[in-house]
């Protein structure tokens, strides 16, 4: 117990006031803003991978870490879409999981927020969406109210992506 | 007639009458293909079975003839320890599609069996499991994808009339036991597949698992496409193999097109194939303890994973380093500073890797939860043929850059550590000595970088030449095999991830373990959805 302690204070606070040209600070500090105002403080979310190769799921982990720790702006994941404020969704959305995923929704309350994470949710990416394993990219399947691009995104675009949901219209009143 | 080195398993087979002869226009001449007839299919398994070969991936392909004629065939590549990889290949009627299973000669033959006879629509005779696998029960019936003749370019639309079909588990009526199912969808941020419990009390009786969701026609994708475009696409099989899949793909060609890579060029492979190992399992440790609420562990691991993932990013281009690995080379060459820099980091995550290991081992409650957790012995792993850190854990060791040594692996020192007891804890303790091993290797590589190009220029493969390839990905062997066509375009491609066959290991291992157990044991094996679904 000692020994982790120990550990514990050499490694110290390692969660970033990031001074990164990237802002990530100042993403952090308007999510945190936007999910108070909006969502009393905590804003949750359900992730549902529909095809993905699995590196953005190791991109959302990344989120996670001690050095984003995007908790600390009241993100949190929920293991139901019962909670959910919000659906992370990355990949194509192969055949095999389009029901899978509608049902997902469909079981949200609402404001039903949906974030399509990376090129894959985007556009279908490199997979394409002339593949007949392929229903289509998020958008095709679910309402959509932001995408983030990227192969896979960076955990600060994956923040970015959290703050446009959270600034569009779409389901506004 | 290119000059033949193995023919070792050609005359085993001779002894017992089977018949085959050389493919020539297949590549690497050590890693030979054979043709033989297709009542000997069978025979030729049982044959390897008894010569303690272990069946590394059997698939299908439709092939275009020069004169135009499409023919099926069915391939199985099998390796020994000392005497390598040997392709066997069997033509099959497009009248009466049928082949008989070799599933009884090896257990892990069945889902790639269920594989054809979804995609291509070939009968396996004799199959343990006929069951649908990748083809969901919604698909149309006479949807077969990978023939031919199939549109691949239009997504394919469910049955209505099937959308009921459920797929049939295996069933349970006794009283006392029942039934949990979990997924596609997961609690957590992993991939979707189906796990079907069966338990009675706190433990479990049988797991069965339902994979396929994350299919994306990746074989069929890469029909028609250069050599450059599959390259990119296979970089995104299993996005947390990036490299291993890369590189499996890129030699494939590389044997096809007959280059050979400069030496630097490998070296910085190995480079990179080794740092994936060392960021894969320092994430995974974590996992696998943060499962048992460990989150002291998940916490650092996070940490170190995020460090190289920066130093990547930076150096790379890319934090996961995809598309770093090009056809006849890598695509960026490391300045003296660069290699200070990695030099530096593996060797600090190497020491801080020991320390964190030291306070695992020294944790009670976490080494109450991993030792004697979801045991595959040894005889079962033999038995499936589990490949990679899980097999290592069960004293089944193959390794290809041991085997195969292909470059820079031959350089190299490479030392596999070799368990026995099978559990959770000791596939953790192959994944620290794995991570110190890697560390090492990666060191040697830097220090010892040859000078010269990293990339030799890319030729286009001949028609109607193959080539295959086998790679120890992170996780295990990943082969590779790749058909061109006219103008080096890709016709047919087949591709195994580790996965499909560490997948049976972890239903093995799961049986009599507690319920809340099972995402540790999961998660110590870690297999890859997308890598299996493809």
């Amino acid at each position: 117990m000692l020994r982790i302690m120990r550990q514990i204070i050499k490694v110290g606070t390692i969660t970033e006031p990031l001074p990164t040209a990237d802002g990530f600070e100042q993403l952090g500090a308007q999510l945190k803003g936007k999910i108070k105002q909006r969502f009393q403080g905590s804003l949750a979310i359900r992730f549902v991978d529909a095809g993905s190769c699995n590196g953005c799921e190791l991109e959302v982990h990344a989120a996670n870490n001690a050095y984003y720790d995007i908790e600390r702006f009241g993100v949190s994941f929920t293991p139901s879409p019962r909670f959910a404020d919000m659906l992370l969704v990355t990949g194509p959305v192969s055949i095999n999981m389009k029901t899978a995923l509608e049902m997902t929704y469909e079981a949200m309350p609402a404001p039903k927020l949906v974030l399509a994470l990376g090129d894959c949710a985007a556009n279908c990416g490199v997979f394409g969406q002339d593949n007949y394993a392929i229903a289509g990219s998020v958008a095709d399947i679910i309402p959509v109210d932001a995408v983030v691009h990227g192969c896979p995104p960076t955990p600060t675009a994956i923040i970015q992506g959290i703050l446009q949901v959270m600034d569009s219209h779409h389901h506004a009143g | 007639m290119t000059e033949l080195s193995n023919t070792w398993f050609a005359e085993r087979m001779g002894d017992h009458g089977i018949h085959s002869s050389y493919l020539e226009d297949h590549h690497p001449a050590h890693m030979p293909c054979l043709e033989i007839r297709r009542l000997d299919w069978a025979h030729a398994a049982e044959e390897a079975k008894r010569q303690a070969m272990r069946l590394v991936a059997i698939w299908a392909v439709e092939i275009v003839e020069e004169d135009a004629s499409k023919q099926l065939y069915t391939y199985m590549a099998l390796a020994h320890k000392e005497h390598r990889h040997v392709l066997l290949r069997t033509p099959i009627h497009h009248e009466n599609p049928e082949i008989l299973s070799i599933s009884k000669h090896f257990i892990s033959a069945c889902r790639m069996e269920r594989h054809i006879q979804d995609m291509f629509g070939i009968q396996v005779r004799n199959i343990l499991d006929a069951r649908l696998w990748i083809k969901h029960e919604h698909w149309p019936e006479d949807a077969h994808p990978l023939l031919y003749d199939f549109d691949g370019k239009t997504p394919m639309l469910s049955d209505p009339n099937r959308a009921d079909i459920d797929y049939e588990y295996v069933p349970c009526d006794s009283e006392c036991v029942y039934e949990i199912p979990v997924g596609p969808v997961h609690a957590g941020i992993i991939e979707p597949g189906h796990f079907r419990f069966l338990a009675v009390g706190e433990k479990i009786l049988n797991m069965e698992e339902r994979l396929g969701y994350v299919h994306k026609g990746i074989e069929k994708r890469m029909q028609g496409r250069t050599a450059d475009e599959g390259l990119k696409l296979a970089g995104r099989i299993s996005g947390d193999s990036t490299v291993g899949h890369s590189w499996a793909f890129a030699q494939a060609c590389e044997y096809a097109a007959n280059i050979t890579l400069p030496k630097r060029a490998s070296y910085l492979r190995g480079i990179l194939c080794e740092r994936e190992r060392i960021a894969n399992h320092i994430g995974d440790i974590g996992a696998i303890c943060n499962d048992a609420g460990f989150a002291f562990m998940h916490m650092q691991c996070a940490r170190l994973r995020e460090d190289m993932a920066r130093l990547h990013a930076e150096i790379y281009h890319h934090r996961l380093l995809m598309d770093n690995i090009t056809l006849g080379g890598v695509a960026h060459d490391l300045s003296v500073e660069m290699r200070e820099k990695l030099i530096q980091q593996t060797r600090d995550i190497a020491a801080e890797i020991e320390h964190l290991r030291a306070i695992y081992a020294d944790t009670p409650s976490i080494q109450e939860r991993v030792i004697g957790a979801g045991i595959v012995t040894t005889d079962e792993a033999k038995d499936i043929g589990l490949l990679g850190y899980v097999g290592r854990a069960s004293g089944h060791s193959p390794d290809e850059r041991i085997e195969e040594a292909y470059a820079p692996y031959d350089d190299l020192d490479v030392a596999i550590p070799k368990g026995k007891l099978g559990d959770v804890s000791t596939r953790m303790w192959v994944r620290f000595e794995e991570i110190a091993n890697a560390s090492r290797m990666v060191i040697q590589c830097l220090e010892t970088l040859p000078e010269g190009d990293i990339q030799t220029p890319w030729n286009l493969p001949e028609t109607g030449v193959s080539g295959f390839a086998s790679i120890e990905s992170w996780r295990g062997e990943i082969v590779t095999w790749v058909h061109f066509g006219e103008n080096g375009i890709i016709e047919c491609y087949s591709v195994r991830d580790p996965s499909a066959i560490n997948w049976l290991g972890l239903e093995l291992a799961v049986r009599t373990v507690p319920v809340p157990d099972f995402p540790l044991v999961n998660k110590s094996f870690n297999c890859s959805y997308a890598g299996h679904d493809l």
